[in-house]
């Protein structure tokens, strides 16, 4: 859906998008590494399980939440990526542990 | 960081930052808070971030005049807290806000409200499909992240936002499908009874005149007298749908749809403070009332920048100082009156193109289908508030109370106006009158765990 | 001016169900609401329905209402969103299980059985992943909680099509009595009616003492919080000894979180106001309950306000005027009441005889006379 315009000089890092190792760069929200990583989504939802991606990266919309390092329903285009983090992308509604 | 501040400024884009470095020259030592990892703003955001040339180049001196106001903020040792979310503001001003998953509050004498504008919604049918998101998102995902659209990218809506954002996705070697122009025709005879106006502000139309000739020449297919916009899609969208202007319907294949109807105002944390609003016609949304030093009508309580009304990056920097020289005022420390004025003077000067644009672009009048959703949260559609209202008759409150449209956790952020329309054209009333949701709080959610670790009375991480 | 046979003051519940139950028996009725339907403690109640640990003095009006509940198809022609889950309230020491033992003991010797004690493992199958240091509970199984907003618009409906007008944004400014006729002024015009019933809440008193009596009464505004979608686990509502904590999950999935911890209201403007230190023992006091429910976010939060008497209980009663009658000061657990409140008080306006349920409600109680007497 989206594509980095890489440049070769600048370092990156590996974070993991429900288990799978994707590479980030400094300065990425974990947003914009959902819209880069197939299939483009941050969740489906929880009334009506609809597939979300991020739509308006700015922190209004809330459709870009995601559990990050275990925290659940964050809006991950107001976080930065950083190395290992672990992002997980929830179908529904989030379950409570038991 | 001194932990004990007099002065609160919420959001580090171009008028909380000018805010700040206003006070700081004053003398005061605010804390600013701001969402994101690093100063600027969207206008500005990731100035400092490492990008290459070629993007710099793309976006423009507008957005390299970022990184000046960034490092000046910087320069003047204004304590400045990233990544912090504000969720409650009590009267007096006890502010509640939380960093990294912790929540804590404190008190101010006054607080300043730099929070911005967020994108008009555009409610068509299939606005939720993965692959639809607004202009402003792709140009932020550019300056975040040098990253662009995958073809084919089609590009529907109005204002001056998708000309920029096309002339520099076109310079970084994207590409446009097809440019959906929704402005309505015969738009530039409203716009003469503005022209006056306009003249002081020239240098901003010319500006503007010259994006459009630059991209004409690209040869970027644009249509204009565009409507009925739709995305069509299973599980992601796969083609938009649009009436030309000659009436035909037309249907493309598409892998990122792209949509814009100008900006509005932040109004969520004013309307949870019970502040006055007016109905701006010119602008199509609620602009929270303020004074001539910028202040609510909540007494302490400030705004500025394009919260208080659209007129981009370089007005909210006046209108920053302005409600800073308000704040001192406020606290018994009155700057010369010449100070006022020459901010005032240059508020005027940036915002005396404004009318034109406001005319040239006004937000879309058209119904919006019943099938469309409406609510991004609930997942409510155009038609359930139609029923909701023919049955109940109600204000925003109640639609929302029967429907639970507005409920979920953007909390009406994108269809509150929406609501708002549709309702007034049931009722046969006015915007102004048929108003909008009461907001509750939290403004952000935060969680039961950190709720309850707030009785600690934890102190800021 | 606009005559009926009874105006009530107040759209919320109880008024109208007093309103659909008088329709019914053939009465023209007017409600007069001053702002909308349910805009306070109707509209921001946790509609939990509920007999356990009820005041005796309640428990005869409250079992006619449970009655009432599992058949409210029949009065309103919809279910209100009403499941019987049950309702619990948990507890932690062997010296609460013994205390709540000797009070339902206490219940049973006057004839009601809706209570019973359950030990862990019932507790535990009723509500998993309740913290382990809860080891049993007193619980009602015929208890639940309905839906507040869709029991308004049922109330609401049933009314309208019995042939009650309902007349909203038309707060009363004053009323008069001439000639075996009451007028009541509102910002909408004036309405007649020879009787008058006062379900005005929070605001009861201000309209009492516009017919010249004077009632005792305070208000409060119980904060609630509502969080995300969460997957269904839980039925009943459940709540802590001893604590500030109503815990119950909604059709849709949120935890829906009271239990009276107070807000800050204004009666003037009608506004209320969040203490979220205050609120924070709410969310400690689930977490503590439920601790996987730590990370579900707040979506919102809100406070109706409500009117408090002195002893908790309502005021329903004939007014000291001709023609008046009371029904207000539910104090936070009125919501189960208003199917049966709303028919006995048709009863006592077309009979004019007070029904024995109603007796301990009576306004004179809250007077300082009354009290000592």
């Amino acid at each position: 859906m989206f594509k980095q315009l890489t440049d070769p000089k600048e370092p990156g890092f590996q974070v993991f998008v429900d288990g799978m190792a994707v590479s980030a760069r400094p300065g990425d929200t974990v947003a914009a590494v959902l819209l880069r990583t197939p299939p483009h989504l941050a969740r489906h939802t929880p009334v009506r399980e609809s597939p979300r991606a991020p739509f308006c990266l700015m922190g209004v919309c809330f459709d870009c939440l995601a559990t990050v390092d275990d925290q659940t329903s964050v809006q991950t285009c107001l976080v930065e990526a950083r190395p290992g983090m672990r992002i997980e992308r929830p179908r529904g509604k989030l379950k409570v542990a038991q | 960081m001194k932990t004990e501040h007099d002065i609160l400024i919420v959001g580090a884009g171009p008028a909380g930052m000018a805010a700040a470095v206003q006070l700081a020259d004053l003398g005061f030592a605010p804390l600013v808070i701001d969402e994101q990892a690093m100063p600027g703003g969207q206008i500005w955001r990731a100035s400092e971030g490492p990008r290459s040339d070629a993007v710099r180049r793309a976006l423009g001196p507008e957005y390299a005049e970022g990184a000046d106001r960034v490092a000046r903020f910087r320069l003047s040792g204004v304590d400045y807290m990233p990544g912090t979310r504000l969720w409650h503001i009590e009267p007096g001003f006890q502010v509640f806000m939380s960093r990294d998953e912790t929540a804590f509050s404190r008190r101010y004498r006054a607080v300043l409200l730099a929070t911005g504008a967020q994108e008009r919604p555009v409610p068509v049918p299939g606005w939720t499909l993965p692959g639809v998101m607004t202009v402003g998102a792709a140009q932020i995902l550019l300056k975040t992240s040098a990253q662009i659209p995958e073809a084919p990218v089609w590009i529907a809506g109005s204002g001056p936002l998708p000309l920029l954002y096309m002339r520099q996705l076109l310079a970084l070697g994207g590409q446009v499908a097809g440019f959906l122009d929704t402005t309505p025709k015969g738009q530039a005879s409203r716009v003469l009874p503005h022209a006056m106006a306009a003249l002081r502000g020239r240098g901003d139309l010319i500006k503007g005149v010259k994006w459009l000739r630059q991209l004409r020449a690209t040869g970027l297919p644009w249509l204009r007298g565009v409507r009925d916009v739709q995305a069509l899609g299973q599980d992601r969208i796969e083609a938009v749908r649009y009436t030309a202007a000659d009436g035909r319907v037309h249907e493309q294949s598409a892998q990122v749809l792209l949509l814009h109807e100008g900006v509005v105002p932040s109004i969520h944390t004013t309307l949870a403070m019970n502040c006055e609003h007016d109905w701006s016609e010119a602008q199509g949304c609620f602009i929270p009332r303020t004074d001539e030093r910028g202040m609510t009508s909540v007494d302490g309580l400030f705004l500025a920048g394009d919260g208080a009304g659209i007129g981009g990056a370089l007005a909210a920097e006046e209108r920053g100082r302005i409600a800073a020289l308000g704040i001192a005022g406020r606290l018994g420390q009155d700057a010369p009156a010449a100070h006022l004025h020459a901010a005032h003077a240059g508020l005027a000067r940036r915002l005396a193109s404004r009318p034109v644009i406001d005319a040239l672009y006004p937000p879309s009048e058209a119904q919006i289908p019943d099938e469309t959703v409406i609510c991004r949260c609930e997942e409510l559609t155009a038609g359930d508030i139609r029923v909701a209202a023919r049955l109940h008759r109600g204000g925003p409150n109640q639609v929302k109370a029967y429907t639970r449209c507005g409920m979920g956790p953007c909390q009406g952020r994108q269809c509150g106006y929406s609501v708002n329309r549709i309702l007034s054209e049931e009722y046969g009333q006015s915007r102004a009158e048929t108003g909008f949701f009461r907001i509750r709080p939290p403004l952000k959610p935060v969680t039961l765990g950190e709720l309850a670790a707030l009785e600690e009375g934890r102190e800021a991480p | 001016m606009s005559t009926a046979d009874v105006l009530v003051i107040g759209g919320g519940l109880h008024g109208l169900s007093s309103a659909l139950h008088l329709a019914r028996d053939g009465a023209d009725v007017t409600v007069l609401e001053g702002e909308f339907v349910g805009r306070h403690a109707s509209g921001a109640s946790a509609a939990g329905v509920r007999t356990l640990g009820r005041d005796p003095r309640e428990m005869p009006l409250a079992l006619r209402s449970m009655e009432m509940w599992h058949q409210i198809g029949d009065l309103v022609s919809d279910d209100c969103g009403f499941h019987a889950h049950g309702q619990l309230r948990v507890f932690e020491t062997e010296a609460q299980i013994a205390a709540e033992t000797r009070r339902i003991a206490e219940l049973e010797a006057h004839g009601h059985t809706n209570e019973q004690i359950i030990g862990q493992d019932t507790l535990r199958q009723l509500v998993p992943g309740i913290n382990p240091k809860f080891i049993g509970a007193a619980y009602a199984d015929r208890d639940g909680a309905a839906d507040p907003h869709r029991t308004l618009v049922a109330f609401r409906a049933a009314a309208e099509r019995a042939g009650v007008r309902i007349v909203e944004g038309a707060p009363v400014c004053r009323l008069s009595e001439q000639r075996g006729a009451w007028r009541v002024e509102t910002a909408q015009g004036a309405f007649a009616a020879p009787t008058v019933i006062n379900a005005a809440g929070a605001w009861g008193a201000r309209v009492a003492a516009m017919t010249g009596e004077s009632i005792p009464l305070s208000a409060k505004a119980s904060m609630m919080m509502v969080t995300e979608r969460l997957t269904q686990t839980i039925r009943p509502v459940v709540s802590i000894v001893g604590r500030s904590l109503s815990f119950k999950q909604s059709s849709q999935g949120t935890l829906v979180l009271g239990g009276g911890i107070q807000g800050r209201y204004d009666l003037d403007s009608g506004r209320t106001a969040m203490d979220f230190h205050a609120l924070a023992r709410g969310a400690a006091a689930a977490e503590e309950l439920m601790p996987a429910v730590k990370g579900a976010r707040i979506a919102r939060c809100w406070s109706g306000i409500e009117g408090k008497t002195s002893d908790l209980l309502p005021v329903i009663c004939p007014g000291k005027a001709a023609g008046i009658f009371h029904i207000f000061g539910f104090s936070g657990h009125g919501f189960q009441l208003v199917p049966a409140a709303g028919e006995a008080m048709a009863g006592m306006v077309t009979t004019g005889v007070v029904p024995e349920i109603f007796l301990p409600f009576n306004a004179e109680r809250l007077t300082t006379k009354g009290a000592a007497a």
